[in-house]
């Protein structure tokens, strides 16, 4: 493969700009590596033709001199973004072959600042899963393979599975991702790539397909934590289109990438040690408080005591909002239609055939928990608690100024491994449930390997709004890990 | 309150309680939740944007012009006003309803309790308590009689932003409950909120019915226990005054004989059919919906600066109530004549400019009998009359100075009806001006008593008997003579 696509974002844009390089090469060299990936099935749809427009459309403005921020660079879309004129799934065959008339906020934002789309990727249905295998296109193969594990196919992750192995196989410089309960920082840390979840209102929802409205949040995949945070800060931005969206200043945030973490109080929150957790996560987390010690941090124990509510309450709060955002894939308007002797035939043959199995599970979870009788019990019950959560991270920043936790309570996992228990898949989430609950931001950077050769990351999490020292504490965890594996191409 | 309406059944009297919950579409110009055109007559789904037809990823931003309109009517109501309230998710599947969920506020409504003092037709008063009033989106249109297989959808009026106005279960009557909505209208329209046309079905009620012996609904209002009432049946969008009593005569009787057969009346829902003037179940019990409401997470809770609120109020105009007060010292109406006239607000506008410098009451008397009477034969609003109010107030003055009298004065209404003009050009060109010239008069006497010599002695013994003299003085000079003349004129020649 070329050169090209092993650079990161920074090099790549720095590339760009001094004219090394032109974007339609380094768009050509991309699509190239995306054609030759297809057995990791990370893209859904390749667009090479549009990128190619994109790409030539971002030469002009360099050589004009009219640049944007992310001028040239080529990118892989999670297919949970609308993109005008490009088919838009959220992976599953409701949505058929709709294309929609629109750009989502977060894509227009990337394409305003000249940024290049290789195409649509792939994720669990509505993004709802782990392992990417409730994906209508079938799952994505994570392109690390395990010393130890034989030669199995691994997960990449999920829901954002398609950008994160999209990412760490270096087909894209970067990625667009969501995430709900751990949809991209769980991937990031599956794959060796970093991935941030802003805080809740950073970016717009508009024009990405609804998986739980309290709870999704827009954020980058990307090599390196500078490459994330170049990406976050052309994503975000108030957008009165979306209600919930924040009327906040974007700040620039690569320069807090590399800033001293000297001084800075690091949170280590006890009730994360959870039972069965593997010895190698626990000894990479030490190393990550050994590591910003050494930076001059200061660490400090801190309690979260309702974390073990985290998981139940997400899943029920998670698939309530779900089981309405969804009732719009009727057949009705747009998308796949199931045909039937009556209208209530028609709906259910709709949903029968256009939803998979997780998608209905929630579906009848969320509409049981909604439902006259249970509503109480659970559903306001679950709002209460995410209320503790969310007082339980403000307790905690009147000691700390970021946390450090595990990002995942394992490496990779094998595909199929763990498709027959749904309890055993939402565990995954344990650790990233609690900052979408409380809407806070927080990172997963890649910061040593397993005993097989898995990557593993640590997750950093900050106070809302301060995605500059979660940048900051994540670039000085990168620097002192010097992670530089990458994955071994087999594809 | 006291006059409850009677039914008689074979076991006894019944009564009724009627409770309503009327949709006021909000007079706004584009919709609740998403920036596109509200407007009547548009082709199917022309006015359909990417947020009403639920495409995906697509979000709710709330319209803040709907809001203000809610906070003037609820002050209209004098209700309380919410400060924080919130948007909450109805979920139920239908084709007209493409999110799969009405956007609409269930625990937490904008405006709480208000009331409305409703006037009868006798003149008398009573009032009704407003339980909330809050905001939702109205759904599509689903048109069934297309196609004898398909149904067709139109979506124009898809996220169209309601006022549901829900009232306590506070009247007695068919007459009542149509009092309350023709109230509420003329409320609605003084605010400038809604439009009030029901045959748009931009104002349509939902109206509880449900019947109990004498003396329970008493007991109901003592204690607040529904339990002294009857099961009760929600009658869907009825949309004339008119079809709001026959409804609930209609569905009255039907549960009354259901009880009086030993049944029970199932709550449900029901439709009211005009042409068979009867009502029927929209949906079973079994088919009752869920609807799983929840805090619509898409949208913010709702809050108000009270400062705002405070502007609101301060720019509302002058009430019904006010106005009916204000009618009745300033002019010496009636209650009846007031209530009237602001029952519309056109009509009450028409009046006081008619009424400029003229006798008031005679000026509602021509405004409120002849005017209306003439209008309501030809279907026609105050807003479209050929006479305009300057021309009544004219009509008026020539009645008061003495060129015509009352009798004339109608002729000369006729007249103005047809197009003719002003009265005064009226009264000129047809001579209708009133003969007060004494001389003319007493010649038409003296030659009516002289051809009639025994009913001029006959009158001595029978003084009321003049009115045949008066008539035929009347008749003789084509109604032109002052009647006050003549009676004067005929007492002294026949000597009485």
């Amino acid at each position: 493969m070329s050169e090209l696509t092993k650079l990161t974002l920074k090099a790549a844009l720095d590339g760009l700009k001094s004219k090394s390089f032109s974007s339609v090469e380094i768009t050509r060299a991309h699509i190239a590596a995306v054609e030759a990936a297809r057995p990791l099935n990370a893209f859904v749809l390749e667009t090479p033709d549009k990128a190619l427009e994109m790409a030539a459309a971002a030469d002009a403005r360099i050589a004009s001199g009219d640049a944007g921020r992310l001028e040239g660079a080529p990118l892989g879309i999670k297919d949970l973004f609308c993109t005008k004129g490009v088919r838009s799934t959220a992976c599953s065959r409701i949505l058929g072959n709709f294309v929609p008339e629109y750009e989502s906020t977060v894509t227009a934002n990337l394409f305003d600042d000249g940024a290049v789309m290789l195409g649509k990727l792939n994720l669990d249905e509505f993004a709802m899963g782990s392992s990417n295998e409730t994906s209508a296109f079938g799952n994505v193969i994570n392109p690390w393979k395990s010393a130890s594990g034989g030669n199995k196919a691994l997960t990449p992750g999920g829901s954002s599975g398609g950008s994160a192995a999209a990412v760490a196989a270096d087909l894209c410089l970067g990625a667009t991702a969501t995430d709900t309960g751990g949809s991209i920082r769980q991937p990031a840390a599956f794959t060796g790539t970093v991935g941030i979840k802003p805080t809740y209102g950073r970016c717009s929802r508009w024009g990405i397909v609804a998986f739980a409205s309290s709870l999704d949040q827009a954020g980058p995949i990307a090599k390196t934590v500078e490459d994330a945070a170049i990406l976050l800060t052309s994503m975000a931005g108030h957008d009165p289109r979306d209600s919930t969206s924040l009327d906040v200043e974007t700040p620039d945030w690569a320069p807090y990438v590399g800033r001293s973490v000297k001084g800075l109080r690091i949170g280590v929150p006890k009730e994360y040690r959870v039972d069965g957790m593997p010895a190698e996560i626990e000894k990479l987390w030490q190393d990550g408080i050994d590591w910003l010690k050494e930076a001059g941090a200061e660490i400090v124990e801190v309690s979260l005591p309702h974390t073990k509510y985290a998981l139940p309450a997400y899943y029920i709060v998670a698939p309530a909002e779900a089981s309405s955002n969804l009732a719009r894939y009727d057949g009705m308007r747009y998308g796949f239609r199931a045909e039937g002797g009556n209208l209530t035939e028609i709906y259910e043959n709709t949903r029968a055939e256009g939803f998979g199995q997780e998608v209905k599970r929630r579906i009848l979870i969320g509409t049981y928990v909604l439902s006259a009788g249970y509503y109480d019990a659970y559903y306001l019950k679950a709002q209460k608690v995410r209320r503790r959560i969310a007082d339980d991270f403000d307790q905690a920043w009147q000691t700390c100024d970021a946390l450090l936790t595990p990002t995942a309570p394992s490496a990779a996992f094998a595909l199929g491994e763990r498709n027959a228990d749904p309890i055993a898949m939402y565990l995954n989430d344990v650790f990233t449930v609690t900052t979408n609950l409380a809407g806070l931001p927080s990172i997963s950077v890649p910061a040593g390997l397993d005993s097989g050769g898995l990557p593993l990351g640590l997750q950093v999490i900050g106070r809302a709004l301060d995605e500059g020292t979660v940048f900051s504490v994540a670039g000085a965890l990168e620097k002192a890990a010097g992670f530089r594996a990458k994955a071994e191409r087999w594809w | 309150m006291t006059n409850a309406f009677t039914l008689k059944g074979r076991t006894g009297d019944w009564e009724i309680v009627l409770g309503l919950e009327v949709h006021a579409q909000v007079a706004s110009n584009s919709k609740l939740f998403s920036g596109a055109a509200v407007g009547f007559g548009a082709g199917p789904n022309e006015q359909v944007s990417l947020v009403d037809a639920a495409m995906p990823g697509m979000l709710p931003v709330l319209n803040k012009y709907c809001v203000e309109q809610a906070v003037r009517t609820g002050l209209g109501l004098k209700a309380q006003i919410n400060l924080k309230s919130r948007f909450d998710r109805k979920n139920y599947f239908y084709p007209d309803l493409p999110q799969g969920y009405q956007i609409s506020q269930f625990e937490f409504p904008i405006v709480g309790e208000g009331e409305v003092i409703v006037d009868r037709i006798d003149g008398t008063s009573f009032t009704v308590r407003i339980e909330r009033l809050h905001l939702e989106q109205d759904a599509g249109k689903s048109i069934h009689d297309l196609d004898p297989k398909a149904t067709y959808v139109d979506l124009n009026r898809s996220g169209t932003a309601l006022m549901e106005i829900v009232s306590k279960p506070d009247m007695r009557s068919p007459e009542d409950a149509a009092a309350y909505v023709k109230k509420l209208r003329a409320i609605l329209i003084t605010l400038g909120t809604c439009d009030g046309d029901m045959e748009k079905g931009n104002l349509r009620a939902d109206v509880n019915v449900s019947v109990c012996r004498p003396g329970d609904y008493e007991k109901f209002r003592e204690t607040g226990s529904f339990s002294h009432l009857g099961t009760r049946c929600e009658i869907k969008n009825v949309n004339s005054y008119r079809f709001i009593q026959q409804a609930i005569n209609v569905e009255a009787r039907r549960q009354i004989e259901i009880l009086e057969d030993g049944g029970k009346v199932d709550q449900e829902t029901r439709l009211y059919d005009p042409t068979k003037n009867e009502t029927r179940s929209m949906r079973s019990k079994e088919e009752a919906h869920d609807y799983r409401y929840f805090p619509d997470p898409d949208l913010l809770p709702l809050v108000l600066d009270p400062a705002w609120v405070k502007e609101i109020e301060a720019g509302l105009p002058e009430l019904p109530d006010a106005k009916k007060a204000r009618l009745m010292a300033d002019y010496g109406l009636s209650a009846y004549d007031a209530s009237v006239l602001i029952s519309d607000g056109e009509v009450a506008a028409f009046f006081e400019e008619a009424a400029k410098g003229r006798d008031a009451k005679l000026v509602a008397n021509w405004t409120l009998n002849d005017l209306l009477g003439r209008l309501g034969k030809d279907g026609l609003e105050i807003t479209a009359s050929p006479i305009s109010a300057a021309d009544i107030g004219a009509l008026v003055g020539l009645i008061e100075d003495g060129t015509i009298s009352g009798k004339i004065a109608r002729t000369v209404f006729e007249h103005m009806w047809d197009g003719e003009g002003a009265p005064a050009a009226i009264v000129e060109k047809h001579g209708l001006v009133q003969i007060t010239d004494t001389g003319a008069i007493e010649t038409a006497v003296d030659a009516l008593i002289a051809a009639n010599p025994d009913k001029a002695a006959a009158v001595k013994e029978k003084p009321q008997a003049i009115g045949w003299f008066v008539g035929q003085v009347m008749k003789e000079t084509g109604g032109k003579a002052n009647p006050a003349a003549v009676n004067e004129i005929l007492k002294a020649k026949l000597g009485l």
